[in-house]
């Protein structure tokens, strides 16, 4: 007897009984609808995370100077020396002072934030200027009273035509010189709120005038780390002490936190998986009641000269069958909620994160469910190949 | 000549307690190719017991039995599954049709496990549905038939894998009188055809229908020859305790 012959026969006892196949199914359904959704979550988050994570830029390493167990210092020009001392590594450098005085434009304050960059961090943020021109060398040179807006400002105060005009910063007048591109949606407290001023100027400006921040771009994403140690190296042999600074890198924090959620979602998942396994026992329980029930047709079958193998493989294909169904079922209804919970968190959380699940998940879940049906079916189908035909024929 | 059926003292004990019952009480006989036979006797006298081991659905507890010359007093579930779905073909009293598939799936089942292909299976499932008169209710479930109808697709059935030997355990039980005899007019006629039937009943009318009648009481035989001035009963007190 074919396969394809008991798979017919299968699927024809299924639909014979459609509710109670159904609800034989339904411990399967739940647990690979569950384990799509998690996975999909997990997916989804992890590339939402990526994505706020490369806009804020992977290929970055922040260096933090905190002078903790040292009384040496940095200077900006050891900074720029470690640049060109690494050609193959390094790719950029822009000190970073963050100033604390307040924006304003004619009588209007505004909580945009300002910060003291060279003239190569927006080229190392991958920023575009829309309208004039870049902070320049001679800008740093000249400690420049200088800026380059964000969008936000050049759209709200300037009706994005804003070179040439002046703003304050912190009572000091600046000039602005360029407008950025639009990065975000131009809204307030976005990366598009902002103001770039020469790191010089930032610096004299700010009570300590000391730079204790500084932006390294690196050449390629894949050396990372080793670009990481190089810089670690170097201060450390500055400082002395390897408490006195902190280097950073955010594609370093991004693949952390993705193996979190990869970790987080394995053990959802498993837990998911346990529906899996409940859901095989039910199966188990259904065709162990079946048998029973069709005790007098296994004996007819064996009489008429089913081997043991064709009754096994019966009942076998007969449990895979019903467990792939509701492997199906559930992929379904998998897709369903990962599109519903799609929609319910960016109501609710204000947030694009899609839950997408995944081609793998999706195989996984089906391959899962139809082992489940053979490893459950099996007992059953055992215990039916193993009845003795007289037994079974003289069953009522 | 190798004869088709041949006991050689055969027994099948069952253990009851701290008695053993007797159902086979060491019969010897043979059977040859295209004989009608009957086996008859009281209730309890042992003649589904031998069905069941000519059937190959059981084994005996000891002696041998010899189909076509082979012993399968000992062989195993899935060759006596190969053999019963070669060599046999069963007509129970109770049909014992499948209830979910239709007439023609029915009588497909034996050639099903036989490895025969479908269409092949199909030609000769309508065949036979014809030679047994079943033609127009092909499509049909078990139960929307009669009983006489059903009796006639498990005839069709037992038939279709062209087995040498048929085997009617009580055929005609759960049948009135006037369908009974169709269906043994039908026996009759597959008979003549050349097939061996080996037939159990109680009733002597249709046992004096056989060529031969095999007579049993308590596991053991008391008459074995022709259906032609065979006795009638033999009585109670010559078998002993009933
Ligand atoms: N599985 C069993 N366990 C114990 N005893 C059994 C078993 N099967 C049959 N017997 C006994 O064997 C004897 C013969 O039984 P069998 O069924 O062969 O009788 P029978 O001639 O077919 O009777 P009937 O005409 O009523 O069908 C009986 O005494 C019965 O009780
Ligand atoms: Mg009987």
């Amino acid at each position: 007897m074919s396969l394809r012959q008991s798979f017919l026969m299968a699927i024809k006892n299924i639909m014979s009984s459609k509710v109670r196949s159904l609800l034989t199914m339904l411990g399967i359904i739940i647990g690979v609808a569950a384990v799509i959704v998690i996975v999909g979550l997990g997916n989804g988050m992890e590339t939402y995370m990526t994505d706020s994570f490369k806009s804020m830029g992977t290929n970055l390493l922040t260096v933090t100077v905190l002078g903790r167990g040292s009384s040496r210092s940095v200077s900006v020009e050891d900074m720029y020396q470690l640049l060109d001392d690494n050609p193959e590594y390094l790719d950029a450098l822009s000190p970073t002072v963050t100033y604390n005085g307040t924006v304003k434009i004619g009588s209007e304050s505004l909580s945009s934030s300002v910060t003291g960059v060279s003239e190569d961090y927006l080229y190392m943020k991958a920023y575009e200027i829309d309208r004039g021109r870049d902070l320049s060398y001679i800008d740093m040179e000249n400690r420049s009273k200088v800026c380059v807006v964000g969008s936000y400002i050049s759209k709200e105060f300037f009706n994005g035509n804003p070179v040439g005009k002046e703003i304050k910063i912190g009572g000091n007048t600046f000039t602005v010189i360029g407008a950025m591109a639009e990065e975000l949606e131009s809204e307030e407290g976005s990366t598009d709120d902002c103001v770039y001023i020469p790191y010089t100027t930032a610096a004299r400006l700010s009570n300590t005038g000391k730079i204790s921040s500084y932006t390294f771009a690196v050449v390629s994403e894949e050396t990372i780390s080793e670009s990481k140690a190089i810089i670690e190296e170097k201060l450390e042999k500055i400082f002395g002490s390897d408490s006195a600074f902190l280097v950073i890198s955010l594609s370093e924090i991004l693949d952390v936190m993705s193996q979190m959620i990869d970790i987080m979602v394995t053990v959802l998942a498993g837990i998911a998986a346990i529906s899996l396994v409940v859901g095989g026992i039910g199966i188990m329980n259904i065709m162990l009641v079946s048998v029973t029930e069709r005790t007098r047709e296994i004996g007819i079958r064996k009489a008429l000269g089913a081997k043991q193998r064709n009754i096994m493989s019966q009942f076998v294909i007969e449990a895979a069958t019903t467990s792939a169904l509701g492997g199906v079922i559930g992929i379904g209804m998998g897709y369903m909620f990962s599109e519903i919970a799609t929609r319910v968190i960016s109501v609710a959380l204000e947030v694009e994160m899609k839950v997408i699940p995944t081609v793998g998940s999706v195989m996984l879940a089906f391959g899962i469910s139809v082992g489940i049906g053979i490893l459950f079916g099996y007992l059953p189908a055992k215990k039916a190949a193993r009845l003795n035909p007289i037994d079974a024929l003289r069953y009522e | 000549m190798i004869p088709l059926i041949e006991f050689r003292d055969l027994y099948k004990l069952y253990p009851m307690g701290d008695t053993v019952v007797h159902a086979v009480d060491g019969i010897s006989m043979t059977i040859y190719e295209g004989e009608f036979v009957a086996i008859v006797g009281q209730s309890g006298s042992g003649k589904s017991t031998c069905m069941n081991i000519i059937g190959c659905l059981d084994v005996p507890t000891h002696g041998s039995y010899f189909l076509g010359g082979k012993d399968v007093s000992k062989m195993n579930d899935n060759r006596l599954a190969e053999i019963r779905n070669k060599m046999i073909g069963f007509i129970f009293q109770q049909y014992n049709l499948l209830a979910k598939l239709n007439v023609v799936e029915n009588v497909e089942v034996p050639m099903l496990y036989a490895g025969v292909s479908k269409s092949e299976r199909r030609k000769r499932a309508l065949e036979v549905l014809s030679r047994v008169g079943l033609s127009d209710k092909i499509k049909n479930l078990p139960k929307q038939l009669s009983g006489g109808q059903q009796q006639r697709v498990s005839i069709a059935r037992a038939m279709a894998g062209k087995p040498k030997l048929l085997l009617c355990d009580e055929p005609t039980g759960a049948l009135d009188s006037r369908t009974g005899k169709e269906v043994l007019e039908l026996l009759q006629e597959i008979h003549k055809e050349g097939n061996t039937v080996v037939l159990i009943t109680h009733d002597n009318a249709i046992a004096s229908k056989a060529q031969r009648i095999i007579r049993l009481e308590d596991g053991k035989i008391v008459y074995d020859g022709p259906a032609k001035g065979a006795p009638k009963q033999v009585s109670v007190e010559d078998g002993g305790e009933a």
